[in-house]
Order: structure tokens, then C-alpha cells, then sequence
């Protein structure tokens, strides 16, 4: 199976360990990744903010490339993910920007744990199980914007998604059920309202912790920097001592394969997820 | 062009969808905005502005720079009024029309960000934060955490770039 492949700029810096894994268990489960030529930032968070034209001939320079290698893409960042939807919904039906592209929908957008669910992955997923990681309690945290808005993402499952779980569950681990998988964790004020993401990060660390969970399971890099790199300052800042680490899904993949490159992902941590795991004697 | 006489909620249901004529207040989307508690006005207080054309008290409130673009209200409003993106669309109108920012570091941000992706058709974080830090004057909020990042390997020294660097920096000529 061969899939174009969106990295889009965390993947390069913040979330390397998310890239790592990615192409390591795609390797494992026979999937070629074809990374676009010369791809270019979505504009993220900020582009659509203030210019939404920019934002648009951003997104749309890339399904342009895409389109014209001829490969489905398949985009790990949320982020991305939904900055490039935008973009296809505009350049297709938009009228302020139909004229502006020359993208015509001729390839599909993946969201990464959409294309890691399908039937025919699933299986080889399950196939590949070497070490089941039995005994580790895992929570899934989807973030936004995979999600929302339904309309533009193509999603019928963003009240309660489960594309997370279908995995963990594959993978052995126990799933654990809680409310606030899709609530925003702020990343996008991050750095100009650090004590809003804060609070925000407060709630979804106290659900987790009230859940009973070792750990979160996400696949968005920007939701995975702003709660693992924050959550020591959120602890000391409400009195309370969150031990969370928080997983790319694909690391758990890894992991579950039996990868030799997991003590590399796991290193760029700042909040140590060895711990949890040699505590459920899993490394 | 503008047309004279266009209303400020005819131009904004021109931007964003005529939807916006059809709230009924029952503000679904505020109870689930994960940031209402930050905002000087509701989600829903914004729509019903618009409608009445209380374009200064929109332009300098805080909400629309504090909204965190989550589109919950967007997905959840029973009259499918893209709130969200009326948020981005009041966000732009507000600059445009000359108003000073509410929250001018959400702002400036947005502006440094837009800044890094012309320099290298990618974002390279250092230099973005660098920036950012410099013209806020918040250089020791976080220095911490930015040591540690650093030392993780998170935060590259050098820029990873797109080569077509001509393309964006078309689209991007006014950052
Ligand atoms: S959810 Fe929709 S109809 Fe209800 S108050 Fe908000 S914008 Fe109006
Ligand atoms: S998109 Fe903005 S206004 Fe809407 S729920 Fe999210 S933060 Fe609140």
C-alpha cells in the first residue's frame, strides 16, 4: 500500500518522535509513505485567524503538489489535517476561491488514525502484536480538529470518537472511558494566553486523573506539546501532582511491535513516560 | 467593493453564510465553548451583535481574539451558524477597519507566525518565539521550559526550508 504523506512542520521540531514512529511502524505494516515534494506550512492556527485568504493559498499549494503526484495523502498533524479540509472545501465549492487554485479534488485527505483504521490495516495491526501491553490503562485524547466541524472534516464520529480506542484495544490495552477526549486543550493560545491553555490543561489532566488512567493517547502533535510540556507548571500552579505522560498512538504501535527505536521517542519527553511503563512492566 | 449602504450583518452573512440571520439565543454554542469564562462577551452575545450592527462594541471586545478556534459551536448550533468562522471573519474585519486589536499579543503572535512561514515556507520555532519574546518583552516568562525543550532536541537552531519560497512569499507579501 502506498499513501502520500503530509508531515507539516511539528513533525520536523517539536514532535520528531511522532514523525519517528509514524514511518517506523508503516514500515512494519507495509505502508509506503511517499512525503510530498517540497511542502510548504498550512498556515496552522494563526493563518486562519487573520487572513483567510492567505490561509487558504497556504493549504491549497500543497493539495496542488499532491494532486499533481497523483497519491492520496494521509496527514498526522490534526492541525494540518483540517487546515488542508478547509482548503479542499474551499477550492471546490467556495466561490470566493474556486478561481484561485487549480486543486480539483481528483485525491482524498486522511486523517492518520482514519487511514490506520481502515479494515485492511486494522488487520495487519492485529498481526503485528508481538507484546500485547497488558495491564497499562490508556484514555484517548482527540483534541479539535480532526474532529470539527463535521461538515468540512468529513466526520461522523466527533461527539464520540473511537478511532483511538480501535487501536489501543488491538494493541492489548485497557481502554479507559472518560468526557473530555474532544474538549480543546488551548494549544493555539499557548504562548499569547498561557493562562487560559493552562486552565485548560488543568481540567483535562483532573478528568484523567478522576478517570483513573496511566497515561493519554493522542495523535495531535500540537495537543501532545502543550499538555506534556506543560503539565510540571499546571501541577504547580493548582496545587496538584499530575504524573500523565502522553503518547503518540504510534509510539504505543511501536512499543506493541516491538520496535528497537521506542527508547529514542520516549527520551523526548519531558514528562518521563518510562516510568508508567516499567511500573506495568512493559519495558 | 462595498456597497454603500451594506449593513454590517449583511456583509458578515455575505463572508460567512446567511445562517447567522437565524440565531434564537439558545446558546448551545456558549455553554460549550471551553474558553467562555475569558471572554468579556458570550459566543452568542457576538451573533446577536452582529445582527443589531453593533460593529464598535464587537471590533473591541476581547472575545474574538480570546475564541480559540475549537469549532464546537460551529459543530454543535442547531441553526448551523458557523460561528467560528465568524469569529476568524470579525477577527479580519476588526483590522481592516482600523480598530486596535483587544488582545494585542493573541495578535502579534498571529502576525510573527505568519511572519516565520515567509521566511522559510516552514515554521522555525526558535526564531518565531525569539521574536515573539522580543516584541512583548516576556523574555524570562518561560525560559525554563524552553531550556528544557532545547535541551530535548524540540527546538531546532536551523530553519528548515521550502524551496519554492517565491510562491509563498507572494501569498505572504504583506508580513
Ligand atoms: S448555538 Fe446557534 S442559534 Fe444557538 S445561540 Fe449560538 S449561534 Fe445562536
Ligand atoms: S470556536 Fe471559539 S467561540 Fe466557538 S466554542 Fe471554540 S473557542 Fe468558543
Amino acid at each position: 500500500m502506498k499513501v502520500g504523506y503530509y508531515p507539516g512542520c511539528s513533525l520536523e521540531s517539536t514532535a520528531w518522535e511522532y514523525n519517528d514512529s509514524i514511518k517506523d511502524i508503516c514500515k512494519t505494516l507495509d505502508v509506503e509513505l511517499r512525503e510530498i515534494m517540497d511542502w510548504n506550512c498550512c498556515g496552522a492556527t494563526s493563518a486562519h485567524c487573520i487572513d483567510e485568504e492567505a490561509s487558504f493559498m497556504l493549504s491549497v499549494r500543497n493539495l496542488e503538489i499532491a494532486e499533481k503526484e497523483g497519491l492520496d495523502i494521509a496527514v498526522p498533524c490534526s492541525g494540518c489535517f483540517s487546515r488542508l479540509k478547509f482548503a479542499e472545501k474551499n477550492a471546490l465549492h467556495n466561490e470566493r476561491f474556486k478561481d484561485k487554485s487549480s486543486f480539483s479534488g481528483e485525491i482524498q485527505i486522511h486523517d492518520i488514525l482514519t487511514f490506520l483504521n481502515q479494515d485492511e490495516i486494522l488487520k495487519r495491526i492485529e498481526k503485528n502484536v508481538k507484546n500485547p501491553l497488558k495491564g497499562l490503562k490508556a484514555a484517548a485524547y482527540y483534541g479539535c480538529m480532526s474532529l470539527r466541524p463535521p461538515a468540512i472534516v468529513d466526520s461522523t464520529d466527533h461527539e464520540n470518537p473511537l478511532r483511538i480506542e480501535n487501536i489501543m484495544d488491538l494493541l492489548g490495552i485497557e481502554v479507559i472511558d472518560w468526557s473530555f477526549k474532544t474538549v480543546c486543550c488551548g494549544g493555539g493560545l499557548a504562548l499569547s494566553r498561557t493562562d487560559i491553555a493552562k486552565t485548560l490543561i488543568y481540567k483535562i489532566f483532573s478528568m484523567a486523573e478522576e478517570a483513573g488512567t496511566d497515561c493519554l493517547v493522542t495523535s495531535c502533535p500540537m495537543c501532545q506539546a502543550n499538555l506534556d510540556s506543560r503539565m510540571h507548571d499546571v501541577s504547580a500552579d493548582f496545587a496538584k501532582n499530575f504524573q500523565i505522560p502522553v503518547f503518540y498512538i504510534s509510539e504505543l504501535m511501536g512499543l506493541a511491535f516491538g520496535s528497537r527505536r521506542t527508547g529514542k521517542w520516549f527520551r523526548k519527553h519531558l514528562v518521563n513516560p518510562k516510568k508508567i511503563l516499567k511500573m506495568r512492566g512493559l519495558v | 467593493m462595498r456597497i454603500e449602504n451594506e449593513t454590517f450583518v449583511n456583509r458578515i452573512a455575505k463572508l460567512t453564510g446567511k445562517e447567522i440571520y437565524r440565531c434564537f439565543q439558545c446558546r448551545k454554542c456558549s455553554s460549550g465553548c471551553p474558553v467562555a469564562e475569558f471572554m468579556d462577551l458570550l459566543p452568542a452575545q457576538i451573533i446577536r451583535l452582529v445582527q443589531f450592527g453593533f460593529k464598535e462594541k464587537i471590533f473591541s471586545s476581547e472575545t474574538i481574539w480570546i475564541c480559540a478556534s475549537c469549532e464546537t459551536c460551529t459543530t454543535r448550533c442547531p441553526n448551523e451558524i458557523d460561528i467560528a468562522l465568524i469569529m476568524d471573519t470579525l477577527r479580519q474585519e476588526c483590522i481592516q477597519e482600523g480598530y486596535s486589536p483587544a488582545q494585542k499579543n493573541v495578535y502579534l503572535f498571529h502576525r510573527i507566525f505568519m511572519a516565520s512561514i515567509k521566511d522559510n515556507g516552514k515554521i522555525h520555532e526558535l526564531g518565531m518565539i525569539k521574536n515573539y519574546k522580543q516584541k512583548t518583552g516576556t523574555y524570562f516568562e518561560d525560559i525554563k521550559l524552553g531550556l528544557k525543550m532545547f535541551a530535548k532536541g524540540k527546538i531546532k537552531i536551523f530553519p528548515h526550508k521550502t524551496k519554492g519560497l517565491n510562491d509563498i512569499r507572494r501569498i505572504l507579501d504583506k508580513y
